[in-house]
């Protein structure tokens, strides 16, 4: 006699619990990183407090939580679109270092035009080469049928190698002891700070605006319920006379765009010049954002603003506990963990089989 | 009862004053990592030495890390964390951190700031770093007389000025003992990437290298090397204990007296902005112990390391020819800071297209 577990599909799975998922999800990191810490042998309380409460306690670090999220938000609402229509980029992360060398452009060869309109022009250069480079993964899904997933990632390192090489050659500071950087952009290369002397800067305005518009764009267009029944429902799109090849198109480059404007930000805002490390992956975690989020632009500005509390509060445990940055990955790790665990225990119910009644071959049930 | 709570509102009160009192008089120090304190090289030696500062000045300091921070946008906010939590001196010890590090200190004028291997200073801002090319041409005449196929293979990370010079460097020394001597280079794109090393590592074995050197962080090479049966060098801490058969010795970043000597110039209020390019004369770059190896080789890299620390011999003395075979410096003359500093050239004898 053997018992198993299966899952068995819910018929009418509760659309409340769907958007309560990941709050679950949250609670339940928070416990088991309680134990964690426990175990650790840290006092699990104060650890948490760290983790989680300090970085909203102060002003200084509610701004730092928002320049971290806001290059994970704008890509993550990109990757939402194209995730929704089933379309799959994975390559954010080289679209970001191609837009944010697109913008540079201005500044490294044009660096005496200082005036309002060459931030403008960076940043619509940013748009414009995470566009293109968005491009080719569609040109190739759409010509030769070749799976996005593996292009687009692929496309990453091309992207990486060539910022490393631009930044060690061409687009080397002349003056910077052939150390690989840029000139430091100056003046209206950069992008002005908003609050007082910290680095919220001009880039959060774009951020909101992008949330909200495709937030407008999915709820309330034509467009946005066509890429939900392309996602949803191919063959209902295709009767409906909707064109999967225009799809690829637009959500690739809509994606590519938003990571391209990402770069160019980052570049413009903190970090301030060209150089090899520009991301910290920032491409990839907003694939983990997108998902947290519910695809839809408003969850995923709360799931970036929550997966920079785990950066910073990651490091506070570090400063203040000794304990080893390793601990961001495992909470992060948790998160997703649980996220998916919850999602599935919401579509799907635990059953237990025992395998009583026996099918013989070519027999029926009675 | 009445009694009793005014006796513990009153210990407590003096407990709380006595602990703020103590945190008040320690001086806290920040230090920011590239890599995990565990890699054994790098940022090993760094934290070896955090440790060693912390157990000579006691209680007069209190020293907090934070290990493998990415040197972009990320930088910035760690340094300024470390600025807010009150410390009053901040090691940052990689080049990626310059001009985070820069960024912060113009906010905070108070906090003393040293910032390793970058070129850029403030009041606040010191630069230190070491010339480890020293250890490397000492390495390079060991390797000179040891190898029998005549080519070594060196595992780099960036082309910095500071990896080229250690190449450079470590073929001088060899061509030194033996003038055909050649040097095949693998560029892995990386400080700390145990796998992409290892690879590399076989690959320059197969290609015919019988001694490995690596600017790279991990032990990975070493122990490809110890697998292989070929020779090795350790890089920035003394690595024998991983290749005890391979090892023919290392070179050990010493950062001990450094922090020790900048900690104590903080407390005593007579630090000042400076930029250290410390070598052997200043310990901050020493030799690992001399294993696997005759003793005619033995004592030719002691007296080697002997004369370079008396300043007798520098390893980059004329005459030195480039890569297209052009002489970079006549006999009697001595490459001079400034190119040193910004050294992109390779010098004859390297097997390799130096990345532009």
């Amino acid at each position: 006699m053997s018992a198993k577990i299966i899952l068995e599909k819910r018929h009418n799975a509760s659309p409340m619990m769907r958007y309560l998922s990941p709050l679950l999800a949250i609670g339940l990191t928070v416990i088991a990183g309680g134990l964690i810490f426990l175990a650790m042998g840290q006092p699990p309380l104060k650890a948490l407090y760290l983790y989680f409460i300090d970085p909203l306690t102060s002003i200084w670090s509610l701004q730092e939580l928002v320049v971290k999220a806001s290059p994970l938000i704008l890509i993550g609402c990109g990757l939402a679109v194209a995730f929704r229509a089933n379309i799959w980029n994975i390559g954010a992360e080289g679209q970001l270092l191609i837009g944010a060398l697109f913008g540079s452009s201005i500044p490294i060869l044009f660096g005496d035009w200082q005036s309002p309109l060459a931030l403008v022009c960076m940043l619509l250069l940013g748009a414009l080469g995470g566009a293109l480079f968005g491009a080719i993964p569609a040109l190739l899904k759409n010509r030769f049928r070749v799976n996005e997933i593996l292009t687009s990632l692929m496309l990453v390192y091309v992207a990486q190698l060539l910022l490393d090489w631009m930044v060690r050659g061409p687009w080397r500071d002349p003056h910077g002891y052939n150390f690989p950087k840029s000139v430091s952009f100056e003046g209206w290369h950069q992008l002005p700070i908003i609050i007082g002397n910290g680095r919220v800067h001009m880039g959060i305005i774009l951020v909101i605006l992008a949330v909200v518009i495709l937030y407008w764009m999915m709820t309330k267009t034509i467009k946005g319920f066509e890429i939900r029944v392309i996602g949803g429902a191919p063959r209902a799109g295709a009767f409906a006379g909707f064109s999967q090849t225009r799809m690829v198109w637009f959500c690739l480059l809509l994606s590519g765009a938003l990571a391209g404007l990402a770069g160019i930000i980052e570049v413009a805002g903190p970090v301030g010049q060209l150089q090899p490390s520009i991301s910290p992956n920032y491409g990839f975690t907003a694939i983990i954002v997108a998902f947290l989020g519910r695809l839809n632009s408003i969850g995923v500005m709360m799931a970036g603003l929550l997966l920079a509390v785990s950066y910073l509060g990651g490091e506070g445990v570090q400063i203040e506990l000794g304990i080893s940055d390793k601990t961001t990955h495992v909470f992060q790790g948790m998160l997703l963990f649980f996220i998916l665990m919850c999602d599935t225990l919401i579509y799907y119910r635990l059953r237990l089989l025992s395998s009583m009644p026996k099918l013989t071959q070519g027999g029926s049930l009675p | 009862m009445k009694q009793l709570v005014t006796t513990i509102i009153a210990v407590t009160a003096a407990v709380v004053m006595s602990l703020s009192a103590t945190a008040a008089d320690k001086l806290k120090v920040g230090f920011i990592y590239i890599g995990p304190p565990g890699d054994h090289g790098w940022t090993y030696q760094h934290d070896q030495g955090r440790l060693a500062m912390e157990n000579t000045l006691g209680d007069q300091v209190e020293t907090m890390f934070v290990e493998n921070v990415p040197e972009g946008p990320d930088a910035e906010r760690t340094i300024e964390r470390l600025a807010r939590q009150g410390t009053g001196l901040i090691f940052t010890t990689s080049f990626g951190y310059m001009d985070p590090t820069i960024k912060v200190a113009k906010r905070f004028p108070e906090v003393k700031f040293e910032h390793a291997t970058g070129y850029k200073k403030a009041d606040n801002v010191s630069t230190y770093s070491s010339r480890f090319y020293e250890g490397r041409y000492v390495i390079g005449q060991i390797a000179g007389k040891i190898s029998k196929s005549g080519t070594a293979g060196y595992i780099a990370s960036f082309p910095i000025p500071e990896v080229v010079r250690g190449i450079n460097s470590f073929l001088l020394g060899a061509q030194s003992v033996n003038p055909d001597f050649k040097l095949k280079v693998i560029w892995v794109n990386s400080w700390f990437d145990p796998g992409k090393e290892a690879d590399a590592a076989k690959v320059l074995i197969s290609q015919g290298a019988d001694i490995i050197t690596q600017h790279t962080d991990s032990t990975a090479a070493i122990q490809v090397a110890e697998e292989k049966g070929v020779y090795a060098f350790g890089q920035a801490s003394d690595m024998a204990a991983f290749a005890p058969k391979a090892l023919l010795t290392s070179i050990v970043n010493n950062w001990t007296d450094y922090y020790i000597a900048r900690t104590q110039a903080v407390l005593d209020g007579s630090w000042e902005s400076t930029d250290t390019f410390g070598g052997m004369d200043m310990n901050m770059v020493r030799m690992g112990a001399f294993n696997n190896m005759p003793d005619d080789v033995k004592a030719m890299a002691e007296a080697t390391t002997a004369s370079i620390t008396s300043g007798e011999l520098h390893p980059f003395a004329g005459p030195i020819f480039a890569q297209d075979g052009s002489q970079a410096i006549g006999e009697g003359e001595v490459l001079d800071i400034g190119t040193l500093m910004s050294m992109n050239w390779y010098v004859q004898g390297v097997d390799d297209q130096l990345p532009q």
